[in-house]
């Protein structure tokens, strides 16, 4: 872990404009990540921190305030920078894996690399990052609809490291799987971690919230001191 | 290649509802067999008559009067310009002799009688030529030209009509009127030349001059004259050195060709043929409604998955081009059989309405074919345009979101 901050939220504020008024979700939240930490995401439900997620994935910007993504303010980027942002530095692991349906496991994990160099892959990296999350064989071939759950998530993490981002987003990465696969994904995040990977997760199983290094609890879009 | 990957995934996305890119598909073969088929029709139309008439392209006639053109009926319609007081007189026939120089320059004397045929009667265009003159205009399929004035040459419709061989008597005149009857015998038939500009041999019959203005009077008073070009690039200058000659100081011939009547025919041909083909555009129309609504609700169902591709890093340009590869393969697919289809079905319209196909494997003809595929294409490339956008500007939040 070092002491140069990844993830540098200052002052950021995000309010959707509704028909029935504008909604505060993130409420003037600071806070740094360091490289290498391990951080959890705790809140009640609507408490702001998939806004927070997503301010920091890059899928949306903050209505003020200052976020800065390996130090680039992403509230100065445009579209096509932000994609390139979450295509590169990002690896994003959500709660229902969100694969391409219309892709192989193989095809999956190969996509980003696709979509960065713009030439199919050489370097067998896909299936390096395959087998290092436990898939390898005829099992590369099936379509997403045709792996179990815990496998779906694992060609997720897969699919998130292709590019060798310096974050990993997970947006409750255990919410669909049992417990034993929770497990066994979580396992692998910690192993991602100590290799150096700075993961921020979103959770609400405080369970699953004792693998990070540092927990912080959003409230009413403000971070809980 | 990037979009070699996003176009395979058109490709799966097409495939994923095969049956219902086949029905939108089917529009897009319609719309393209039906403005194909009508412009291959067109054409060949177009290009029968083109060569029909351009075989007439070395010909200028020359005809008593001035103001408008009597509207150049096919063949100078035998007797047309029979007139009393119209006629090209001898004089003004030198200075149409001296303006064509050195083309060849032929003075036609026309009428249109009573014949009579054993117990057959009836009437015919009767054409009086110089001897010379029927050689270089009319070929003979059967029999010889003529051997003396009181022989004749007959069009081979007439002489089919009339059951007239070689040695058939005709006789030619009423015998109630003051120039009673005259008979001819048929040296020989005139073989067939169907559509012409200078005169209409083929229900007609062929004297000679002597023997005309012996029957008729009126010597040296010419129905038309007919100039016979020995380059038909020469039209233009040709007939404005006739022009000149003789209708400096008030029109007293008029003058055409066969380009002419060939503009008018083949200009109101085309107009007819553009009509056909915006009504089979039509269909095209309602192919593009149907193929912006397949894309439409693949947007509609795919709005989570475009969520995912944007998520990971898919920029919007890749995501639009997505969608448009896939409006452009069903383009290609529909508009292609539909072009195979036109061929075919062009072929026996062809076929059945003109009755030739002679003209049909040719450039103007065939050129509808790739013309028909590529806006088939371009029509369905047009309707993925709006969903494509839609698809790209999706928030990708929210169509994460989806269901």
């Amino acid at each position: 872990m070092s002491s140069v901050p990844v993830i540098s939220l200052r002052d950021v504020t995000k309010v959707y404009s509704l028909p029935a008024g504008d909604v505060v979700a993130l409420d003037h939240v600071s806070l740094d990540i360091m490289e290498g930490e391990f951080v959890a995401i705790m809140g009640p439900s609507g408490s702001g921190k998939t806004t927070l997620l997503n301010q920091i994935g890059s899928l949306d910007v903050p209505t003020s305030g200052d976020l800065f993504i390996a130090g680039k303010n992403i509230g100065e980027m445009n579209d096509d920078e932000l994609t390139d942002m979450r295509r590169d530095t990002i690896g994003y692991i959500f709660q229902k894996f969100n694969l391409i349906p219309l892709l192989t496991v193989y095809e999956n994990v190969e996509y980003p690399l696709i979509l960065k160099y713009g030439k199919r892959d050489t370097t067998g990296r896909p299936i390096e990052l395959l087998k290092m999350v436990g898939l390898e064989g005829p099992m590369l071939e099936h379509k997403p609809t045709e792996i179990s759950g815990g496998q779906q998530q694992r060609v997720a993490i897969a699919r998130a490291l292709v590019n060798d981002p310096k974050i990993l987003l997970c947006d409750e990465p255990t919410g669909n799987l049992d417990t034993k696969t929770s497990k066994q994904i979580m396992d692998i995040l910690t192993d991602l971690n100590r290799q150096g990977r700075t993961i921020v997760m979103v959770t609400h199983d405080p369970e699953t919230a004792t693998y990070a290094h540092r927990t912080i609890v959003i409230r009413d879009g403000r971070v809980d001191p | 290649m990037t979009q070699n990957v996003i176009f395979d995934l058109s490709v799966r996305n097409v495939r994923r509802h095969f049956l219902r890119s086949i029905l939108a598909a089917i529009g897009i073969v319609i719309g393209v067999i039906a403005i194909t088929s009508i412009g291959i029709m067109g054409a060949n139309l177009t290009l029968s008559v083109t060569e029909t008439l351009s075989a007439n392209s070395d010909t200028i006639k020359v005809s008593p009067g001035g103001g408008p053109s009597s509207g150049g009926g096919f063949g100078g319609g035998g007797g047309s310009g029979n007139d009393e007081d119209e006629y090209i007189s001898e004089d003004q026939f030198r200075d149409i002799v001296q303006a064509a120089s050195p083309n060849t320059v032929i003075p036609v004397y026309s009428e249109s009688d009573t014949i009579t045929v054993g117990d057959l009667e009836g009437r015919a265009a009767i054409y009086g030529l110089d001897d010379t003159d029927i050689t270089t205009l009319i070929t003979v399929a059967n029999g010889t030209y003529l051997k003396s004035t009181s022989t004749a040459l007959v069009g081979p419709t007439l002489a089919e009509r009339y059951d007239l061989k070689i040695g058939s008597r005709i006789k030619i005149g009423d015998e109630d009127s003051d120039e009673g009857t005259s008979t001819v015998r048929v040296a020989g038939i005139i073989e067939e030349r169907g559509m012409t500009y200078d005169i209409s041999t083929d229900n007609a019959i062929v004297v000679s001059d002597r023997w005309f203005t012996s029957v008729y009077g009126n010597e040296g008073e010419y129905d038309e004259v007919i100039v016979k070009l020995n380059d038909i690039n020469d039209v233009d200058e040709v007939e404005e050195a006739i022009d000149n000659q003789l209708n400096r100081r008030e029109d007293e011939v008029t003058i055409s060709d066969a380009s002419r009547m060939l503009d008018s025919i083949t200009s109101s041909l085309s107009m007819i043929i553009y009509m056909m083909m915006g009504i089979g555009a039509i269909s095209l129309l309602v192919a593009a409604v149907s193929i912006f609504n397949v894309m439409m609700m693949s947007v509609t169902e795919r709005t989570r998955e475009i969520g995912i591709l944007r998520s990971i890093g898919t920029r919007r340009s890749v995501v639009r081009r997505m969608f448009l590869y896939e409006a452009f393969i069903l383009g290609v697919i529909g508009a292609v059989i539909g072009g195979i289809l036109s061929v075919i079905i062009g072929y026996t319209v062809v076929l059945v309405m003109i009755g030739t196909t002679a003209y049909f494997f040719t450039f103007d003809s065939l050129i509808y074919v790739p013309y028909g595929i590529a806006v088939g294409i371009a029509v369905c490339v047009l309707s993925g345009v709006y969903p494509a956008w839609k698809a790209a500007d999706l928030d990708p939040i929210q169509a994460l979101a989806a269901e």
